[in-house]
């Protein structure tokens, strides 16, 4: 789960990590009173889930109360594109006004789980404030590498090894050691995935602080982090997506017009890439889960239609557990139910496959059956080919 | 021979009085497999199905039946604990069915497992592993299995199940397949499964399905380039996902750039791996590479 800068800082803050003095503004107003209480200059900060907002214009410095005034208005209510939120971008609803700090160095600090070693990671750099993928591909020498041991956590020697790394010398030094101790409690004790403190600055009185801050969580570890889970933004989701998590189901929309869906997400995504290559476009990731109950398919259908681009749909069930002549009856009622003009092909494979098929053929419906996974793509594909014809 | 499972495999199910693991408990003992015990904290003393005893912690059903093996449908918060206790009572293989275990409980197992070398553990969020003929510890559907050669590993169920159903079309059977599970912390990655089934007589083949995020294929692939004279046929899921969001599996996620299908296709080819585009061509080229 994401969570915006200003939420993130919250969070740092009560772990002890220094952040900035900030408010959160919603109006021109909020932000004009929040300079004033922190004192000028500051920073106007658009609060999205997205990256890259400086380069899109999203971050200013406010030397005068009257240039608070003029960005808080720019920003709020701008439609912000960085190369993160797509070409359509996203509606700005929220500025962090930002004590503006007297910056000596900027530096790079991140924390992830490591896959491959399957440990706590920290990554610092000298190289803050530049994109540290940029980094790793160009000079990855400049990236150093701690990893911490499960058993007893991150060590004070080990952060003294990345405060020496990023070349912090007296009081910086002491700071940058307790900072990122303190950055690690944070990451541990919410159960974050992601935490990427860039530019972490050193300023010119020797403080060590996180001028920006981004967190992402695990999403299995919630249930335990009520707080947090109260800091999700649904402005900031795809509204269908936020749909079909309250319906149990797991859909991501993507930009073809082939819906799709299927139980299991490896099956999930195989099938999308069978469109592909088959010369079609998929619309979306479905995944209807191992139940594929008559109640799942029809929410599934729902979601997927809602989609305006949709033109054909590819239902692909492999039956295991789940018996594909009770799915094929699922799918018969919620075609009946949503009374839809487009083609779908369903493909029944596994459990009762045959029963399935029958049932599907004698419905009287719009619905073609296929067998195996190659013939299902090709027919689907070939329904939009006649469409356009 | 077969690797993992056998049937002499002696099977403890945790979380046995669980919606998910009493309908599963019952599918494997109609399968074949040797249900032994069960465990569910607090229903000590009962019996499963009339035949089968329930004991309150995993050392007194092992101490008991002599249990060699545990398959896990106990909830996510409790899962890791599960895993763990699993390890303590000395079974050798651990089997996690269980999907949406917070990362950093598995981290904690992960460090914890180090103290007992001889527990494998499979999973979590995975099908399982079956042994077709003998026994099926997990949730896949046992009669799509046919005893035979190839063996499989894979990350996710339903397109295990998919290229069962096509090595069955080609007239392939399987000598063991492993669902390794698809969340970023798992015990068996596809190079340990890679591994026994090399070494095992009875495969003659091996099917590798991955999937977007992590970089465990590729590390398979270096192994396989170095040390599997067998023939390996692989498909990776995820060649149309878009990067940053995770695909369902809480490890199918491309993060940073890293863990895209083509870095992996690439991976695995430059192995001398024969990697098929297509989820529908895994049945065939393992005909065609067979011969």
């Amino acid at each position: 789960m994401k969570i915006h800068e200003y939420q993130a800082k919250e969070i740092l803050r009560s772990f002890g990590v220094p952040v900035p003095e900030s408010k959160i503004a919603f109006s021109v107003k909020e932000a004009e009173e929040a300079a004033a209480e922190l004192g000028l200059p500051v920073v106007v900060k658009a609060q999205i889930h997205a990256g890259g907002r400086g380069k899109g214009g999203g971050v200013k410095f406010a030397p005068t109360a009257q240039d608070v005034t003029q960005y808080a208005n720019d920003i709020l209510g701008m439609t912000l594109v960085t190369h993160q939120t797509g070409p359509e971008g996203k509606l700005v609803k929220k500025v962090l006004i930002e004590a503006a700090s007297n910056i000596d160095r900027e530096l790079y600090a991140g924390i992830v789980m490591d896959r491959a070693t399957s440990a706590v990671t920290f990554m610092v750099s000298t190289e803050g404030g530049m994109e540290i993928e940029k980094v790793a591909e160009e000079t990855p020498e400049k990236i150093v590498k701690v990893v911490v041991d499960t058993a007893v956590g991150l060590q004070p020697f080990q952060a003294r090894q990345m405060a020496f790394a990023l070349n912090l010398t007296g009081d910086a030094f002491k700071n940058g050691v307790k900072f990122l101790m303190a950055l690690y409690k944070a990451y541990m004790g919410t159960d974050a995935s992601i935490f990427e403190i860039n530019p972490l600055v050193v300023t010119k009185e020797g403080d060590v602080i996180a001028l920006d801050a981004k967190a992402n969580f695990d999403e299995n570890a919630l249930y335990r982090h009520k707080d947090i889970v109260a800091l999700r933004d649904l402005d900031e989701e795809e509204p269908l997506e936020i749909e079909a998590g309250r319906s149990g189901l797991n859909y991501i929309k993507l930009e073809g017009n082939i819906g799709c869906m299927v139980n299991g997400a490896g099956l999930a995504m195989g099938t999308m890439d069978i469109i592909k290559l088959t010369g079609g476009e998929p619309a979306n990731f479905l995944d209807v889960g191992g139940g594929a109950s008559a109640e799942t398919v029809e929410k599934g259908f729902r979601i997927i239609l809602s989609d305006e681009n949709v033109k054909a749909v590819l239902i692909n069930i492999f039956g295991g557990i789940v018996r594909c002549d009770r799915v094929a009856k699922g799918v018969i009622e919620a075609i009946k139910n949503i009374d839809t003009k487009v083609p779908i092909v369903v493909r029944l494979q596994g459990t009762n496959a045959e029963e399935g098929k029958k049932l599907l053929e004698a419905s009287g419906m719009n619905i073609i059956a296929a067998t195996e996974l190659k013939d299902a793509a090709e027919k689907v594909v070939g329904t939009l080919k006649t469409i356009e014809a | 021979m077969s690797v993992l499972v056998d049937k002499n495999t002696k099977l403890v199910v945790q979380g046995i009085t669980g919606s998910e693991g009493a309908f599963h408990t019952q599918q494997m003992i109609e399968y074949g497999t040797n249900v032994v015990a069960g465990v569910t904290p607090g229903k000590g003393g009962q019996l499963f199905m009339d035949k089968i005893p329930i004991y309150n912690t995993m050392k007194g059903a092992v101490e008991k039946t002599g249990a060699n093996a545990s398959v896990i449908f106990v909830p996510p918060p409790f899962a890791g604990d599960a895993i763990m206790e699993a390890a303590e009572a000395g079974v050798e293989l651990v089997i996690c069915i269980t999907e949406g275990i917070p990362t950093f409980d598995m981290l904690k197992v992960h460090e914890f497992l180090k103290k007992y070398p001889k527990t494998t553990l499979v999973g979590p969020n995975c099908p399982g592993v079956i042994t077709p003929g003998e026994a099926k510890i997990g949730i896949m559907p046992g009669f799509i299995h046919k005893p035979g050669t190839i063996g499989i590993v894979s990350r996710s169920g339903t397109l295990t199940y998919e290229a069962v159903h096509q090595l069955g079309e080609a007239g392939f059977g399987q000598s063991t397949a492993i669902g390794i599970g698809g969340d970023p912390i798992i015990g068996t990655k596809h190079i340990d499964a890679v591994k026994l089934l090399s070494e095992d007589p009875k495969t003659e083949a091996i099917v590798l399905i991955g999937e977007i995020g992590g970089s465990d294929e590729e590390t398979a692939a270096e192994y396989i380039a170095n040390n599997v004279d067998k023939p390996v046929v692989a498909f990776i899921a995820g060649q149309t996902a878009p990067p940053g969001k995770r695909m369902g599996h809480a490890g199918a996620i491309i993060a940073g750039g890293k863990g895209t299908a083509e870095e992996k296709m690439k991976a695995l080819a430059a192995a001398g791996i024969h990697v098929v585009k297509s989820p529908a061509d895994i049945g065939k080229k393992m005909k065609e590479v067979l011969g």
